[in-house]
């Protein structure tokens, strides 16, 4: 498959730039050059990276959306890869509350990749920026990715590890983190899941187990801010209303929305597609339908 | 000496004249049939022979001759054992028939002489009727069926020497009499107070049976898809006498004899497994039979597993769901058979299923994904007006103790809907599906501000261009449930929920 490319030029930054993450000089190994799209912000130092499984459970899918959402509202940028799954679902987190978000990419910054990210891609680098370390053009080559995980554990004070099988790439990134000093953190899942196996082994070996956001934050030393970004509530009527206020960042079926409303499922729907028109309202696979923030 | 007996044969759904010569006369004793006889019209000779002793009567060794004229078209089948047997009766002077001359006579004999049911009786009367032929001898459980038409005296006969002694005016045969037509409704094995939850679901197979408009549902194995699929017939308008007729004729010439001689009273459905050749799917055999596109007529064609059908099969639906007929081409005859139903289609998101599901993880990527979607090819796509996402049930609703409404109170609403499209439309099976483009545009008079906000949502959810007209037709209907003329903002809202197809990034992402 031939892969879609952004048109424009990225930015290039060298280890002398201001604009040079201060964190990411201080690996072993910082890359030079850093060719970025979207803007690198001082308030990145407060950076936190989620990462794990590309086939993910819908926990963790969950979890990660959530992290990314609960973070930045605490004014923490989410970094992680890109990449389906984990990746996707926590940089979409981050966006959904708000909040500033940076992807690390396995090729060039104007290639895009996975193709079905082209949206996401543009959103981030809307709301803070898509970096990479390979030059413009450069395809999205298997042995680029565990590279790369050094510069998402490089530019984060800590790494969150969601989900991930026995081989997987959220370890390198984890191995990264500890060479660099970085905390590790993981999130327990079910003992049956085959996707749980990388975090319960981190937590065996030491890993910092997430089960809030404060978790995080406590161990990072990262204030709690109480001027948290607020949930927009936008001005409605009627069954607009009654649906907006019944949903949440958790996808929820027409049909459950249908029956805790006590409204006919045909009103339900035209509400929905109303909020969605409106840029409320996010659909999913499934005729799920779940609140956006922004 | 010689004789001739009537008798009639069946061509697709139509039903031609068959004149049975019988000769007997000197030569070597042969038994010969000509005039384009099958198999099974050869091994007649058999029957005929036992059926004929083990009556009492003989069959002389004597050269007998049997003609099916018109001698150039191929005969089919047992139904001439009985005209043959009479005709070798009278050639021999056995027998003394009355009125052979104005009675058409048919059935498979067995071989003690008892008469057994043919096919197509109900396509035969209605031949027979046109030929002037006002009498039936029948096969007794056929009888019925040759009842329901009007101005035709049919004569259930049991067996061979019941049929003798009636021509001979020995021991006439009362002639069935056609039961009252009453108006029953339809009963059905399935009912929509089966189906617990799926509101969404349900509202949308409301809205097709209203319109008339083909649906696909996309849902993970264990929704209910065919569940849903196969109450859509029950909560469609009942059949009026003509459909009934049609319905029944169809069914009697495949062979399938339904409701005791009765016409049809419920709509039929058809599921044809994804393994289906397309001669099944629109009709085979070396005198073609019914299809399953023709067994639906009238009714409801249901496609499982639709990307798992093969191109070619899918291929030859476009001729029925664009004309509502299919034509079945032979080096002996072109036939038409009749082919107006809903079609109502399933698959599973994905190749594994589970995409979008929510409480089971899919192992899918979204290439994978969007290359099984595309397997269901676009002209086939663009005859169908509603798609719709099912879930599978959430469990409080499965024990939930309040049971879904009942089909018969859907039905009423569906009635009444249609009853406004016949308004519209005219008499017939007009229906708002069938709306061309530009007499959809002539029918949805949309305002500034409806017209405002379907362009806004177009362009907003990257809907296909062939999403304007589709939307257009589903608010129409949406307006005719709710017994409205004007179609309103609310109703091309909720239309454009019944296009995922048009959103490919919800469907992959």
């Amino acid at each position: 498959m031939l892969s879609r490319r952004l048109p424009g030029p990225a930015e290039e930054l060298t280890l002398e730039d201001s604009a040079y993450p201060a964190v990411l000089r201080e690996i072993a190994d910082p890359p030079e050059p850093l060719y970025v799209r979207g803007t690198l912000d001082e308030q990145d130092r407060a950076a936190v990276a989620v990462v794990g499984a590309r086939r993910a459970s819908a926990y963790g899918l969950a979890v990660a959306e959530w992290l990314g959402r609960e973070l930045v509202r605490h004014r923490v940028t989410v970094v992680s890869g890109m990449a389906r799954g984990i990746d996707g679902a926590a940089h979409r987190g981050a966006l959904m509350a708000g909040g500033r978000t940076i992807a690390v990419l396995g090729c060039g910054p104007d290639v895009i990749y996975p193709a079905e990210h082209e949206d996401l891609m543009g959103q981030i680098i809307d709301s803070g920026a898509v970096v990479t370390e390979f030059p413009p053009g450069t395809p999205p080559l298997p042995h680029h990715f565990p590279q790369r995980n050094r510069i998402i554990s490089g530019l984060s004070l800590g790494v969150v590890v969601v989900e991930g099988r026995e081989r997987s790439g959220a370890l390198i990134t984890a191995d990264f983190a500890l060479d660099q000093g970085r905390e590790v953190f993981a999130v327990p899942g079910s003992i049956f899941g085959e996707t749980s196996y990388l975090p319960h082994r981190l937590l065996q070996e030491g890993a910092t187990p997430v089960t809030t956001v404060d978790d995080i934050l406590t161990e990072l030393r990262l204030p709690q801010r109480v001027d948290q970004i607020p949930v927009l509530v936008p001005a409605l009527d009627g069954v607009e209303a009654i649906v907006f206020a019944l949903l949440d960042f958790d996808p929820q079926h027409i049909d459950a929305l249908a029956e805790r409303s006590a409204l006919p499922v045909a009103e339900v729907g035209r509400a929905l597609l109303v909020l969605e028109l409106r840029g409320l309202v996010r659909t999913l696979a499934g005729q799920r339908y779940a609140r956006c923030a922004k | 000496m010689l004789a001739k007996v009537r008798a009639a044969a069946l061509l697709g759904l139509e039903a031609y004249p068959i004149d049975v010569e019988v000769d007997v006369g000197g030569g070597l004793p042969a038994f010969a049939i000509v005039g384009l006889p099958d198999t099974a019209v050869q091994e007649a000779k058999e029957r005929v022979r036992a059926a004929i002793r083990n009556s009492n009567y003989e069959l002389p060794s004597r050269k007998i001759t049997v003609n099916l004229a018109p001698a150039d078209i191929k005969k089919e089948g047992p139904v001439f054992d009985l005209p043959m047997a009479v005709g070798i009766l009278a050639a021999t002077e056995q027998i003394r028939p009355q009125g052979l001359g104005g009675t058409l006579l048919l059935g498979e004999l067995s071989l003690d002489g008892a008469i057994r049911p043919v096919s197509g009786m109900l396509s035969i009367a209605l031949a027979a009727k046109a030929m002037r032929l006002h009498t039936l001898i029948v096969p007794e459980r056929n009888a019925g069926e040759a009842g329901l038409v009007e101005g035709i005296t049919a004569l259930p006969a049991a067996s061979l020497l019941q049929v003798v002694r009636h021509l001979e005016g020995l021991d006439l045969i009362a002639p069935h009499v056609r039961p009252a037509r009453v108006p029953t409704e339809p009963a059905y094995d399935v009912d929509f107070t089966d189906i617990r939850g799926q509101q969404h679901a349900r509202r949308a197979l409301e809205i097709a049976a209203a319109g008339g408009h083909n649906l696909l549902m996309v849902g993970p194995p264990g929704a209910g898809k065919t569940m849903l699929a196969r109450r859509l017939p029950t909560i469609l308008p009942a059949l009026d006498w003509d459909e009934a007729l049609d319905v029944t004729r169809i069914y009697s010439a495949a062979g399938t004899h339904l409701n005791g001689g009765l016409p049809a009273l419920a709509r039929p459905f058809r599921s044809p497994h994804h393994t289906t050749s397309s001669a099944a799917l629109i009709g085979g055999g070396p005198v073609p039979k019914p299809g399953e596109v023709t067994l639906a007529h009238h009714g409801v064609l249901f496609l499982d597993e639709l990307p798992e059908f093969h191109r070619d099969v899918l291929e030859v639906l476009r001729q029925p769901l664009e004309d509502g007929f299919i034509t079945v081409a032979r080096v002996q005859s072109t036939l038409t058979f009749p082919a107006r139903f809903m079609l109502i289609a399933a698959m599973n998101p994905c190749p594994c299923g589970y995409h979008g599901d929510g409480r089971r993880e899919c192992l899918c990527t979204p290439p994978q994904i969007a290359r099984y979607l595309q397997r269901v090819s676009g002209p086939l796509l663009d005859r169908i007006d509603l798609h719709l996402e099912v879930p599978r049930v959430l469990s409080q609703d499965l024990l939930a103790q309040t049971p879904g409404e009942p089909s018969a109170a859907i039905r009423d609403r569906v009635a009444a809907a249609r009853a406004r499209q016949h308004d519209r439309f005219g008499r017939g099976s007009a229906c708002n599906a069938l709306m061309s483009p530009r007499q959809a545009r002539r029918q949805c008079q949309l305002g500034e501000e409806e017209r405002e906000f379907l362009r806004s949502a177009i362009e907003r959810l990257s809907l296909s261009a062939r999403a304007y007209d589709r939307i257009l037709r589903i608010a129409r209907t949406i307006a005719d449930l709710d017994g409205r003329h004007e179609v309103t903002l609310a109703d091309l809202a909720e239309a454009i929920q019944y296009r995922v197809f048009d959103r490919p990034l919800r469907l992959v992402g």
